[in-house]
């Protein structure tokens, strides 16, 4: 798919027509889960539209993403956790329950969580860096773990989710606008992104390093600022999975969870725009179908991936591009 | 003093347990250029064939070649089906691909004998103690494992440095193209390096049976402390990756038993010292890792080439 092409638009209005008139479609059939379905879909879509700019658009194999996504739902939970009980957090402040606070505080821990680990992990390339942000995120895994303050194993329950203006954020319907708005909103930055002139800096970056560095770019500081947005993206997308779920737990941030994002992304296409929405809602409608006929349903999913990687490349947004492609 | 020992004769045992995967795995992907995941999962699969042996035959000398039957069985399934076709592919697919065997391989191991953990006994004849020092006894069981694993570790130095296959594994590494031109059938000699990765992985699952518990995902458990020991003495290098398991396994044991006692010196609530410290602890090796990285980016025994 080009960006800007007519096809992409169309692709994008449609998606956006679907999605909009979702909720109504699921009252009108009965059917109010296909709404809370949709809102996970859309959450793990920002996710893994965050992973797909440094994987897809940068080459960048980063295999720990699930950390800064259960780092921003932490942030969440944390400042929930401080604002229910009434304590100060590090001696100073309060903690809170307003949207318009907690989610760019996630979005800002996170960043630094990014800037961290990308500022360390970006001293290799290749294999080395898929182990070293896999290692990272499972020790923030422990980390949490360990932290009994905040519930450890058993994670932190959020009571309710965190207000926005005067919405009604229990119903899910409404919550399942405020998360569609961010969708939108994150998937238009994304394409300002890799259509602008970092975006192509990072183009350069995937197909030959070198090169890049050869005609004079630091790619060394671009890969770390498309590291440090996507961690930004993904920590969102954990503070809007915390509002969601209204729990955190360290299961967010186990590699198995990284290993779905990274699924998604190849299920969609790395490096489309659109990919990461299609990747998100076929993983995740391939789970639910699959997990209503047995509770081993990733028998299953382990050879479809596998098939798919061999055999189909491209994931779906090629496929896409192959239909349309034929005469 | 004795403890001191004793924790040090431990993180040996995991060290030499850490080898035996490591070697594998950094063989596995300086020779073939491939980033196995499912390498735990060969691991955990050695350990399950070893302790359902021991368990129906109560031999634990049948459990070992059963074991290794199994996890090199597995390896050349893996390896003729799946890996085989990712040769030429980028870190990405492999990464995904192996992650699809991993998923079916650990919910294959539930279906068939269920999430209950196995435990075996240690073998009658190794069980026990033996006073290493005067006064200091020591596990029979965990001294044959870091025994056999040294021997493993000579065995394969052998191997490498020493006879003809050694020779074309070593230029395989480093001229892959140059080897598949003087006409050495690459197909069969990567076929040899995986399978000799599983049994090593294999054998590390069943001896590591009576230690731990038998159990899904202890494969991946031990996988990603696996990766740090490759990142850590440097990608491709068996050497590296000797040395880099004994100073992982060592640093993890050291952390773990004495962290507690330190931490209950700085923080008044037991409980949550104990907590912290298990947390702390657990991220030692990580952050061993982000001091070798800042100081030597490629390993501390990175391979030539």
């Amino acid at each position: 798919m080009e960006p800007g092409s007519r096809s992409t638009i169309l692709a994008i209005a449609l998606a956006l027509g679907v999605l909009a008139a979702l909720p109504f479609a699921a009252a009108a059939l009965g059917n109010p889960a296909m709404t809370t379905l949709a809102t996970r879909i859309l959450i793990y879509a920002i996710a893994a539209a965050s992973l797909n700019l440094v994987l897809g658009y940068g080459g960048l194999v980063s295999f720990g993403h699930a950390a800064f996504f259960g780092i921003g739902g932490y942030t969440v939970g944390i400042l929930f956790h401080h604002h229910r009980f009434n304590e100060a957090l590090f001696g100073l402040m309060l903690g809170t329950d307003q949207f318009l606070i907690t989610l760019p505080a996630a979005i800002l821990v996170s960043g630094l969580f990014a800037a961290a680990i990308g500022a360390l992990a970006l001293r290799t390339a290749g294999v080395q860096f898929i182990m070293i942000t896999l290692a990272f995120a499972q020790m923030l895994f422990f980390l949490f773990v360990a932290l009994k303050r905040y519930g450890g194993d058993d994670g932190l329950i959020i009571r309710r989710r965190n207000g926005l203006f005067d919405l009604n954020m229990r119903d899910d319907t409404t919550f399942y606008f405020v998360t569609l708005v961010f969708v939108v909103l994150f998937f238009a930055l994304v394409w300002r992104i890799v259509n602008s002139r970092f975006g192509l800096v990072l183009g350069g970056i995937r197909q030959g390093e070198r090169r890049m560095a050869a005609i004079g770019v630091s790619t060394y500081r671009y890969k770390l600022a498309a590291f440090v947005i996507s961690g930004m993206g993904a920590g969102l997308a954990g503070a809007l999975w915390a509002n969601y779920a209204r729990f955190v737990s360290p299961d967010m941030m186990h590699w198995t969870k990284s290993g779905e994002l990274m699924v998604m992304v190849i299920l969609g296409g790395a490096g489309t725009l659109l990919g990461p929405l299609f990747g998100s809602a076929a993983l995740i409608l391939l789970e639910t179908v699959l997990a209503a006929y047995t509770e081993r349903w990733q028998v299953f999913l382990g050879p479809i991936l596998i098939v798919i990687i061999l055999f189909f490349r491209g994931g779906l947004a090629g496929l896409v591009d192959l239909v349309r492609k034929r005469p | 003093m004795t403890l001191v020992l004793e924790q040090l004769l431990n993180g040996l045992q995991l060290g030499v347990t850490l080898f035996l995967l490591a070697a594998g795995l950094t063989l596995i992907f300086g020779i073939m250029g491939i980033i196995n995941l499912a390498h735990g999962a060969l691991y955990m699969v050695g350990a399950y064939a070893g302790a359902l042996t021991a368990k129906a035959t109560g031999s634990f000398l049948l459990a070992v070649p059963a074991g290794l039957a199994a996890a090199g069985l597995t390896g050349i399934i893996i390896e003729y089906i799946v890996i085989r076709r990712l040769y030429d592919r980028d870190h990405l697919d492999q990464v995904l691909a192996t992650y699809g065997l991993i998923l079916f391989l650990n919910e294959l191991v539930t279906i068939l004998f269920g999430r209950q953990p196995l435990f075996v006994g240690v073998p009658p004849a190794l069980s026990g103690a033996v006073e290493i020092i005067p006064g200091v006894p020591y596990s029979v069981y965990r001294l044959t494992i870091i025994a056999v694993g040294l021997m493993l570790a000579l065995g394969l130095f052998l191997l490498i440095t020493r006879t003809r296959l050694g020779m074309l594994i070593r230029a395989g590494a480093t001229h892959r193209e140059m080897v598949r031109a003087l006409g050495v059938d690459i197909r069969l000699l990567y076929t040899l390096v995986f399978g000799l990765g599983a049994l090593l992985a294999g054998f590390a699952g069943v001896m590591a049976g009576p230690l731990l518990s038998v159990q899904v995902g202890m494969g991946e458990q031990i996988l990603i402390m696996t990766f740090v020991v490759v990142v850590v003495g440097g990608v491709g290098s068996i050497k590296g990756a000797f040395f880099g398991a004994l100073i992982v396994g060592i640093v993890d044991t050291l952390l773990r038993a004495f962290m507690p006692m330190l931490m209950r010196g700085l923080v008044t609530n037991t409980s949550e010292a104990d907590a912290l410290s298990a947390g702390l602890s657990s991220m030692g090796v990580y952050v061993l890792m982000a001091l070798v990285l800042l100081v030597r980016p490629q390993g501390l025994f990175a391979a030539r080439g």
